[in-house]
């Protein structure tokens, strides 16, 4: 009988086998940068000096970024928008999800696949397209306002200049989060729509039994129920929201805007390894970013306990 | 039985035959690979059959990535001494972050012995690759010499001449005044770019944009107040349409016929003939920055990292794409760089006439610029405090912001960054 070359594998070392492509991987590029990361949050360090170069600096780095008034401002930045972004997508996506749930028989697909479209969609193709929609001078979005003011009654929606979307402070958060806001939203309503499918239909038809309208079964059966989707669904904007980076990246020239208006943490943290060269601030700077997250992470977690589970 | 034994021997030997002669070919070539960004790849590229004619057994692996990608990708390759080239060629902004950082060898020092044929580069290009410690970390292969474009036609119908409009900075924004008032199109693009040159400006020889020769921080400075004075009053007057450079809408605005003025380096003619607005083509003319404010835009270096592994063929093909005369002209000509080696500077090429321009022999003019320009020192602050000067720029501009207030307040900014 010709014996194989290769050892025999025993049984209970297979699972450490198929595992270990995973594992490898993971440590390669998941724990290595972490620990690397936080390594390098102690360190003064001028990369291009390369590795030996390192220094010590104990907490320094840490001082300087939380007394770094453009961090805050970027902090300040990124919440703004998570907010103004996160929070529309779920007061539309819910009702959205729930007309399209009731309305669209079959050609529900269809409609999904339309409003999941942005979410899959490059995000530096959407920026671009977008800032291309938000010129001041040649862009639809001004234009279209231009045209909806000629019509007579809605003359009010004109402003009597174009308005300045990606170059004036105070129009650049509320031009981000609109793109942001219109990626997501698609997203979040196949969230909600797949929670609506796990709903018994028998409960609606009670409903409707016992003489309940459309916006009492909505208020009474579908948003209760769907309370374990829009925990999940906050949380990830939530977390998403303050990793902001791609769309204000490129809406702003990679610059954060004027005044840094649309500068966020992640795109700070950014900045300040590849352009500023500070590779130790800005590693300080994702764990204070990090520390923030887990700490509206928990406050999400917390709003949305069940109290009266507890008692 | 015979024969099949002698048909296994021939087997052998020619498949030996094979072997040897691929070990012969792999030892005498050799692979020098460069590192580049778009345009700059373009001229390698078309350098390559000149160079193989006498480096016939060298390989050029080259790898072109965007221009911020290529960046990031040195310096994350210099921080590790990992995935280094042979040859990098780096932008102006880099030389001095990449350079002081001692990753990059000093091309001064033996066997490369730069300073040797240091007279035959344009005098500015040269210094911007030089150190504060005598090191020279890099060759210019081309410049920006900076220019004034402006559209003819809509200076014409403003009866504003080319004089008026350079003879001062004053004169400059009163003759935006009168074009925007009978055209309507902005003087330019953004505030910004006028404060960029103004403070590019009279600068004394070994100090820096934002630093002196002592490493203090300058923003507060006349050259500062200046310029920002000017751009206030740009943006008062509405003479600026607040488009950022490289946008659509600063393209459209050119094509337009929206923006009347353009400062930048030299190679902005030819990008606007090939791509930015080539329907303007006719239209635009150039001149020297008002107020001779002579200045650069840029520029491209190429460097040798400390641990590349073919350093004496890397310098040999940094000496051809230097100081070889044809090559040089050949980039200028095929990518509007516009050449660092003086020598260059001689040919006929100079002479002609530019169509984008109405015929005009504006390389005349770029090559005057070239040799007036001064070097500026860099320091590895300097994309930090370009970052500062123009937030607190913002804030004059959109918010009101007192000046001497806001140069302040950059000063602050700057000097606790400075010591760290």
């Amino acid at each position: 009988m010709k014996r194989s070359l290769l050892p025999r594998l025993s049984p209970e070392w297979a699972p450490y086998v198929f595992l270990s492509p995973f594992v490898l991987l993971f440590v390669v590029f998941g724990i290595f940068p972490l620990v690397f990361s936080f390594y390098l949050a102690f360190q003064s360090w001028e990369p291009t000096a390369g590795l030996l170069a390192m220094k010590f600096v104990g907490l320094e780095n840490f001082a300087f970024a939380l007394q770094d008034e453009w961090f805050w401002k970027s902090l300040k930045n990124t919440v703004w928008l998570a907010t103004a972004a996160g929070v529309p997508q779920h007061l539309v996506a819910i009702p959205l999800a729930f007309f399209i749930h009731t309305s669209y028989k079959r050609s529900r697909n269809s409609v999904v696949g339309i409003y999941f479209l942005p979410y899959i969609t490059s995000t530096v193709a959407i920026a671009m397209m977008f800032s291309t929609l938000f010129s001041t001078e040649y862009g639809m979005i001004n234009q279209g306002l231009h045209a909806l003011g000629q019509v007579p009654g809605l003359g009010w929606l004109a402003p009597a200049q174009p308005i300045d979307w990606l170059n004036h402070a105070e129009n650049v958060k509320p031009a981000i989060s609109l793109v942001v806001f219109w990626r997501y939203l698609g997203f979040n309503t196949v969230l909600y729509l797949a929670a609506l499918q796990t709903i018994p239909g028998d409960i609606y038809e009670a409903a409707t039994m016992d003489g309940a309208g459309r916006w009492q079964q909505f208020w009474f059966i579908t948003l209760p129920s769907l309370k374990p989707m829009i925990y999940f669904g906050v949380m990830l904007s939530v977390v998403g929201g303050l990793q902001l980076f791609e769309e204000p990246f490129i809406l702003t020239g990679g610059r954060g805007g004027t005044d840094q208006a649309g500068m966020t943490t992640a795109m700070y943290m950014y900045r300040t390894a590849f352009e500023f060269n500070d590779f130790g601030t800005a590693s300080a700077l994702s764990w204070l970013l990090f520390v923030f997250v887990a700490l509206l992470t928990w406050l999400t977690n917390q709003a949305f306990k069940d109290r009266h589970a507890q008692k | 039985m015979l024969f099949n034994a002698a048909r296994t021997a021939g087997k052998i030997l020619s498949l030996t035959v094979l072997l040897v002669s691929t070990s012969l070919a792999q030892a005498q070539s050799q692979i020098l690979s460069v590192t580049a960004y778009p345009a700059v790849d373009e001229i390698i590229k078309a350098a390559m059959p000149q160079w193989k004619k006498t480096h016939p057994n060298v390989e050029i692996k080259l790898v072109s990535r965007a221009f911020e990608d290529h960046h990031t990708a040195m310096t994350t390759a210099l921080s590790t001494s990992s995935n280094l080239p042979d040859v990098m060629a780096l932008e102006f902004a880099y030389v001095g972050r990449f350079g002081a950082g001692g990753g990059l060898e000093d091309l001064s020092q033996s066997p490369y012995r730069i300073k040797d044929t240091q007279m035959r580069f344009v005098p500015f290009a040269f210094r911007q690759a030089t150190l504060s410690t005598g090191a020279v970390v890099a060759a210019p292969t081309d410049i920006g010499p900076g220019t004034l474009l402006y559209r003819t036609d809509l200076l014409k119908k403003a009866g504003v001449s080319e004089a008026e409009l350079t003879q001062s900075w004053d004169s400059f924004v009163a003759s935006g005044v009168k074009i925007k008032a009978t055209t309507g199109a902005y003087l330019m693009a953004h505030a910004r770019d006028i404060k960029d040159i103004l403070i590019r400006s009279n600068v004394k020889p070994g100090d820096g944009l934002y630093f002196d020769a002592a490493g203090k921080v300058v923003v507060d400075s006349s050259r500062f107040v200046r310029a920002f004075e000017l751009a206030r009053r740009v943006r008062q007057q509405q003479l600026d349409g607040k488009i950022s450079g490289w946008s659509t809408a600063w393209s459209q605005g050119f094509k337009n016929g929206n923006i009347a003025t353009q400062m930048s380096g030299a190679w902005l003619a030819g990008q606007m003939a090939s791509w930015i607005a080539p329907t303007t083509k006719g239209l635009w003319r150039a001149s020297q920055l008002p107020e001779k404010a002579w200045g650069a835009w840029g520029g491209t270096f190429y460097a040798i990292p400390k641990a590349a592994k073919n350093k004496a063929l890397a310098w040999e093909f940094i000496q051809f794409m230097t100081l070889n005369r044809d090559a040089q002209l050949s980039a200028f000509k095929v990518q509007d760089a516009f050449p660092a080696l003086l020598e260059a500077h001689t040919d006929p090429f100079y002479d002609q006439p530019i169509e984008f321009l109405g015929g005009q022999k504006a390389r005349l003019l770029w090559r005057e610029a070239a040799l007036k320009i001064n070097a500026i020192d860099v320091n590895k602050l300097d994309p930090i405090a370009d970052e500062i000067v123009n937030t607190e720029l913002d804030k004059v501009l959109d918010q009101g912001k007192d000046i001497p207030k806001a140069l302040a307040d950059a000063k602050a900014l700057l000097e606790r960054r400075a010591r760290r």
